[in-house]
């Protein structure tokens, strides 16, 4: 450290289990990015981790407000991990505000690292601060490391030729240096990455460089960290493994079910949040032939999806709810016309603009019945960020193999939470079968497979296979208008049983836990780590508990009515006022009681913990 | 494979019968349609019609070959992504006034600013025909109507400002009673590279009857309208008048008189800029004749030609997709 090298003094080495650190500070700190170099180089030390980005809707609330805090949880273990945790062991904090609004969720007695530099009067006044928190005492009960990261980086970078707002920008990767140190983590991996960052601006790069290796070398010689703590790898299956986020790894499963299922992809897509950096990610890859088109809004981006699989291409269209309530017409009009599109919606909190950049997991019944007349669609939901990538798989074999919209459900807590995933082996991925009728003998539009009931696909450019289509009731065979009451009468019950025939397709439900017993807690979607973990909990506390999780939503699986039987309470917890209890109430005449949250934030264990004990 | 035979109109003939009301000026349009595609050389399964909703819309139900009958205003979205995902179709786009401009706006404008190589008819009666006769995007001020009792309020579009204001490369306009000029019009439209506009004047004998017929009919047809021939002066009324731009302001001249010749009168250049173009479109009666023809016919840049260059481009520099590489692409670590 340039600026007043210390004694190295001598550290001891803790071993812990696990720990959970927040970074936070104001939106145009640079949490995200120190978060994200953290679990990197967390990734890359063997442990197992989860995170959790926490950002206001508004991209930049005037600094060093309350609104203007961004955070970024990690919770990282030598066992496995499912959730980013409950609350942070370590806050580390950049300024008022993010103190003002984070401290509560700290644990007892845990550790403060604040950046003392921006703890000045009009930083105070912002955050609603009459006295300072770091001089009246209120801290006392926490482990407060004061450092004056401010000051520290402006001295590192005295030299550097950079202006005081480059300055001011680099001083997350002094706070992240120091991290690295406190976990015994190297810094090759984020000085990689800075490399490739900052490629065209030397200047910038060796700032933001020397930055990182100061807070580095400052957790080294300052005697303000008496120990340092080692969290040992996790032992995880073996195999080449990556961080992934749930965006990136939808946006990899709709690349990957173009290449097993051998034809062109195509996105029809509109910027909206938290769904755009699947867009983003697929705009990357136009070397795949996949062509991503940013409509004019969302009813284009569906409609031009439609547009697509009508000529024999697999279409997506990503959004989040707002979205998905104006492309439901044209939801209507692709499975009238039963064609294969794979929609995705990135659940965020509602109704109306809501909570954007906030998780929930309330448009389950908007998915499974937010058109007009009988529609029914199938609905599959991803469980963690890098289920996503299954799950997309999924939602595109169900889409052709039975020639339907496919909703698939993520939400924003998955969507950019990221965890390591064992990349899969490309050449163990099952194809996905995709086949053209062009026999034009005896070809009616309508005709259906027995087993799927789905229809033929057939790409104009056939000859002899000239038809039309559209949203008017078609001839249960021809596929030609028809307004006859009896054919009506069957093409709806059709489009349901066809639906209703995916069930064949779904295996065996896994219980985690006994296949019996006192409760069983029935999940979707991205509330799975909280559950899993909260149920492992029970179990290990004796409970007679155990838990599904459900990929499938319409239609349920077949064995979920005899399963449920085998428990005297089932339970369901959802991050919304109840919606999948509904369904189950209804559809198999049992009394699931609910859990609901919603506060735009994904479950704690130790809430679930406590309510699904209130049923053991 | 044999060479397949020439193809005739009743090839393109569905077998469904037309369902308009006896009378309706689309069964004209159909069948010029019909008369003009098989002179375009392309095979009956590479053509796909698109439409919304409205009457204009069955047209689909009615040509041989493949066919849409989508949703209400969203024909251009549809069409759109089937261009994008399959640029060997030849695909045309069927929407009525309410259709495109009213629900439909906003693809109708997105569709020609990206110029997607779309061949779209918009048939023009100024009426909503399909839900039994309420005022359209184009019903004139104080349009009486089941909706508008007491007259319309809203002033109307005139779609070929719109789709002028929306740069598209291709505009023009036909009438669905004049089937030589219609068949012409559809001829050059389906040559053209990029959105090609025809705005057909249509009338709705049932709920809008005489729509046009105050430059259709016979008796005022000369002198109600001016044919826009590339490179010819505008003049009309059997040759006795012309249409001449003083400073930027149009006006009707009588040939012969006050010395005015032909070469004193505004000459129709397909390639001028938006606003010469804009100005024919804004030339309306009863002051002026209503221009009929191709208003606009530029080149530029075609929006699945740009796709597919980037596509290419992207192949060449990083080659084709390799899934195992995406998956492995970045930091990556192995855990024995």
């Amino acid at each position: 450290m340039e600026a007043q090298p210390r004694p190295s003094a001598p550290k001891s080495v803790k071993e812990i289990p696990a720990v959970t650190i927040r970074f936070v500070g104001d939106s145009g700190d640079g949490m995200q990015l120190t978060g994200l170099e953290f679990t990197r180089a967390t990734a890359i030390a063997g442990n197992d981790l989860q995170t959790f980005p926490d950002y206001p809707a508004e991209i930049r609330a005037p600094a060093g407000t309350l609104p203007g805090v961004s955070g970024f949880q990690i919770h990282f273990s030598s066992e496995p991990v499912f959730t980013p945790g409950d609350q942070p062991d370590v806050l580390v904090v950049m300024n008022p505000a993010a103190l003002k609004t984070n401290l509560k969720d700290l644990v007892a007695g845990g550790t403060l690292i604040v950046n003392t530099g921006a703890f000045i009067d009009t930083n105070l006044q912002k955050a609603g601060y009459k006295v300072n928190p770091l001089t009246d005492g209120s801290l006392a009960s926490y482990k407060t490391h004061e450092v004056d990261i401010t000051k520290l980086t402006e001295l590192a970078l005295k030299d550097s030729g950079l202006n005081a707002k480059e300055v001011g920008r680099a001083k997350n990767m002094f706070a992240l240096g120091m991290m690295l140190w406190m976990y015994g983590r190297p810094t090759e991996p984020t000085m990689r990455y800075l490399k490739e960052k900052f490629s065209t601006k030397p200047d910038i790069l060796a700032g933001n460089e020397k930055a990182l290796q100061a807070g580095y070398n400052y957790g080294e010689t300052a005697e303000l960290f008496g120990v340092t703590y080692q969290v040992k790898r996790a032992a995880i299956t073996p195999g080449a493994y990556r961080n992934v986020t749930g965006n990136e790894a939808t946006a990899w499963g709709i690349l990957a079910a173009t290449k097993l299922s051998g034809i062109n992809g195509f996105l029809g897509s509109y910027p909206i949040t938290p769904a755009s950096d699947i867009l983003h990610e697929l705009s990357k890859h136009k070397h795949w032939g996949f062509t991503s088109f940013q409509a004019e809004d969302e009813i284009a981006a569906m409609c031009a999806a439609i547009g697509a699989a009508f000529g024999g291409t697999l279409a997506f269209t990503t959004s989040s709810g707002p979205g998905i309530a104006l492309k439901q017409e044209a939801i209507g009009l692709a499975l009238m016309t039963e064609l294969p599109v794979v929609i995705i919606n990135v659940q965020r909190g509602g109704p109306s603009t809501g909570l954007p950049t906030k998780t929930e997991q309330a448009d389950l019944l908007q998915a499974i019945y937010g058109r007009n007349g009988e529609s029914p669609v199938p609905v599959i939901a991803a469980s963690s960020p890098s289920d996503c990538f299954d799950a997309t798989l999924e939602a595109a074999r169900l889409a052709v193999k039975y020639m339907t919209p496919v909703f698939l459900l993520t939400d924003g807590y998955i969507a950019n939470g990221q965890e390591p995933w064992l990349i899969p082996d490309v050449k163990a991925l099952k194809p996905i079968e995709v086949r053209f009728r062009s026999d034009p003998n005896n070809f009616f539009a309508y005709q259906r497979d027995q087993t799927t009931l789905a229809r033929d696909w057939v790409r104009p450019g056939t000859p002899g296979l000239e038809h039309r289509i559209g949203g008017l009731e078609k001839d249960k065979l021809t596929g030609g208008v028809s307004y006859d009451a009896e054919n009506h009468d069957t093409m709806v019950r059709l489009r349901a049983e066809k639906v209703a025939r995916i069930a064949q397709d779904i295996p065996p439900t896994q219980v985690h836990g006994a296949p019996e017993g006192d409760v069983l807690v029935v999940g979707w979607g991205g509330t799975h780590g909280a559950i899993f973990t909260a149920v492992s909990q029970l179990r290990a506390k004796g409970k007679a508990v155990s838990s599904v999780h459900l990929r499938h939503l319409n239609p349920l699986p077949p064995d979920l009515g005899t399963l449920m039987k085998r428990f005297k309470t089932v339970v369901v917890p959802e991050l919304n006022l109840g919606q999948l209890v509904k369904l189950l109430r209804s559809t198999h005449l049992v009394d699931a009681k609910s859990i609901n949250k919603v506060q735009g934030k994904p479950f704690k264990v130790s809430e679930l913990v406590s309510r699904i004990g209130e049923f053991c | 494979m044999t060479t397949p035979a020439k193809l005739t109109k009743k090839d393109f003939q569905s077998d469904m019968d037309p369902r308009w009301c006896p009378g309706c000026g689309d069964y004209s349009i159909l069948a010029q349609m019909q008369t003009v595609l098989p002179d375009l050389g392309i095979p009956r399964e590479n053509f796909v019609f698109v439409s919304g909703i409205g009457c204009s819309s069955r047209f689909p139900y009615y040509m041989n070959t493949y066919g849409f009958h989508t949703i209400h205003g969203r024909a251009p979205a549809i069409a759109t992504g089937l261009k994008m995902s399959r640029p060997d179709l030849s695909v045309w786009v069927v929407t009525g006034d309410g259709d495109a401009l009213s629900i439909g706006g906003n693809h109708f404008i997105h569709m020609m600013r990206r110029n997607v190589d779309l061949k779209v008819l918009l048939f023009n009666n100024r009426i909503y025909g399909l839900t039994k006769g309420q005022y359209s995007p184009t019903s004139e001020l104080g349009k009486m109507t089941k909706s508008t009792p007491s007259g319309s309020i809203d002033a109307p579009f005139n779609p070929l400002s719109v789709a002028l204001g929306a740069n598209a490369s291709f505009v023009a306009r036909s009438v669905d009673v004049d089937p030589k000029h219609l068949q012409a019009t559809l001829l050059r439209a389906a040559k053209h590279k990029g959105t090609a506009f025809i705005e057909v004047l249509q009338n709705c004998n049932v709920f809008n009857d005489g729509a046009w017929e105050h430059l259709t009919e016979k008796s005022v047809k000369d002198s109600a309208q001016v044919k826009l021939e590339h490179g010819k002066p505008l003049v009309f009324a059997k040759g006795t008048k012309g249409v001449r731009l003083n400073g930027f302001t149009p006006e009707v001249v009588t040939l012969g008189q006050d010395g005015v010749t032909e070469k004193d009168l505004l000459v129709h250049d397909e390639k001028a800029s938006p606003s010469r173009s804009m100005l024919l479109a804004e030339l309306l009666g009863p002051h002026f004749p209503t221009p009929i023809g191709v208003f606009r016919a530029v080149e530029r840049p075609v929006h699945h030609e740009l796709d597919q260059a980037q596509l290419a481009a992207a192949r060449e520099k990083k080659g084709t997709g390799d899934l195992h590489k995406l998956l492995h692409a970045g930091d990556t670590w192995t855990v024995s």
